[in-house]
């Protein structure tokens, strides 16, 4: 939990230094900020665009990098067409720009190495970018917890950051990864037979944590509070709110 | 300071001056909160008042419906950003409740208390009048679990994290305690209008 007396989150100035393209949607733009405190994997951050007139767009951005002590994080940005702020990442921002941010942010939906495992993420979309932190985490600090990540995309050139994931699962004595591509051949929203699966490869989770958009999230819920998980152990963040 | 390049898509004039700093206009009702939907079943369901630990007073479900009905229409705010205008609530309002519990208020502060275990801070002043409620009715419909169904408290000025889902009690305190968010960094009172996020806003 973090300090009640918390002192106030100022916004900081952030520095573009790299952008690379993730998916042909997603992009990752790496920031270098400077924080005044630690940031858990899990956490977002508040980002602030300012026109020239004064007028401001704010939006909210899981981390997608592990909290390290280097001074950046990694944001996986999707350009939507008719987004505010993301089309301004996609189609306008450059190596050296700078913007607005205030974090980290958040305290509920995340995991510390010593909270412990076995850990089942559940990703669905962009829904993985918070998963991605706790798991590129988890690989430094914690490489003996198991984790299972059950990640649901349309297709496999949406999934993120998909290279890093299949080499984590080959290399990663500890870690599984269910991918599930809902549009190929085969595929399917998950269900009761996914969960099942999941929960037999990685054994009783201690933690969950499930991320996505709002219907996703809500079905996967469901879905582990019937298989039996205690809900305390569910740790939901839905994207498109 | 500007960013290059940003211009901003400015909704109209008449959307502007309903939005709170910092917040853009939804079309749609986003879903948050910190875990799966509690299973509630109406004929165990009940809402009690309690000060610190000691109960008030309870109702089951079947005579708070009984209790008298407050409508309200009018614009929401989540601190993610998201603002809703001239959605319809109905309910039972908080001074209805003290009443048909033949209480004033113990104290001055209050954490609301829901079934999921989630807890909010609010100041009692900031319930009264016809705008504070537990609310059972979103639309001229039973509100959706996703929304907090079958009830939920409704403090619509201020950010919507105060308005706790599936609420079970509000439980007067001596001082004012924090919730589950107002311990994880967020505001102790989170008004809109003056962007109180976080601590310190």
């Amino acid at each position: 939990m973090i300090d009640p007396g918390a002192r106030p989150l100022p916004w900081r100035s952030a520095t573009i230094v790299a952008i690379a393209a993730v998916t042909a949607r997603v992009k990752n733009f790496r920031l270098r900020v400077a924080f005044d405190r630690p940031m858990l994997a899990g956490q977002h951050v508040d980002v602030r665009l300012t026109a020239p007139d004064g007028y401001q767009a704010q939006r909210s951005y899981s981390i997608a990098s592990a909290p390290n002590e280097e001074g950046w994080i990694d944001l996986m940005i999707e350009g939507l067409p008719d987004g505010e702020v993301s089309g301004f990442f996609d189609t306008v921002a450059e190596v050296g720009d700078t913007i607005e941010l205030r974090g980290p942010i958040g305290g509920s939906f995340v995991w510390r190495p010593e909270d412990g495992g076995p850990l089942l993420l559940v990703g669905g979309g962009s829904g993985v970018v918070p998963l991605l932190s706790m798991l590129r985490h988890r690989a430094v600090r914690a490489p003996d917890v198991p984790a299972l990540l059950l990640y649901s995309a349309r297709d496999a050139g949406e999934v993120l950051a998909r290279d890093e994931l299949l080499q984590r699962a080959r290399d990663e004595a500890g870690f599984d990864l269910m991918l599930n591509l809902t549009r190929e051949t085969g595929g399917r929203r998950i269900d009761a037979a996914l969960i099942a699966e999941a929960l037999e490869r990685i054994g009783r989770p201690r933690h969950a944590y499930l991320c996505g958009s709002n219907g996703f999230v809500g079905h996967a819920a469901d879905l582990l509070v019937d298989a039996g998980l205690a809900p305390a152990t569910i740790r939901t963040e839905r994207f498109g709110g | 300071m500007a960013t290059r390049g940003f211009t901003g898509r400015r909704p109209p004039e008449a959307t502007r001056e309903r939005l709170p700093p910092g917040q853009y206009l939804e079309q749609d009702f986003p879903v948050l909160q910190i875990g799966p939907n509690p299973r509630i079943d109406l004929d165990s369901w009940s809402f009690t008042l309690r000060e610190g630990s000691r109960p008030l007073k309870s109702w089951n479900w079947e005579e708070f419906s009984a209790l008298p009905r407050t409508a309200w229409r009018g614009d929401i705010h989540c601190v993610t950003k998201w603002s809703k205008f001239d959605t319809g609530w109905e309910g039972v309002s908080i001074d209805d409740i003290l009443a048909a519990a033949g209480i004033s208020a113990p104290t001055e502060f209050l954490l609301a208390e829901g079934y999921d275990d989630y807890t909010t801070n609010v100041p009692v002043a900031d319930l009264a009048g016809p705008k504070a409620m537990v609310a059972t009715h979103y639309e001229g419909k039973p509100i959706e679990p996703d929304h907090g169904g079958p009830a939920r408290l409704l403090v619509p000025h201020l950010y919507f994290w105060k308005s706790a889902k599936w609420v079970k009690g509000l439980r007067f305190t001596k001082k004012d305690e924090g919730g589950f968010w107002e311990l994880r960094g967020y505001h102790m009172y989170g008004d809109p209008w003056r962007e109180q996020r976080f601590t310190g806003d």
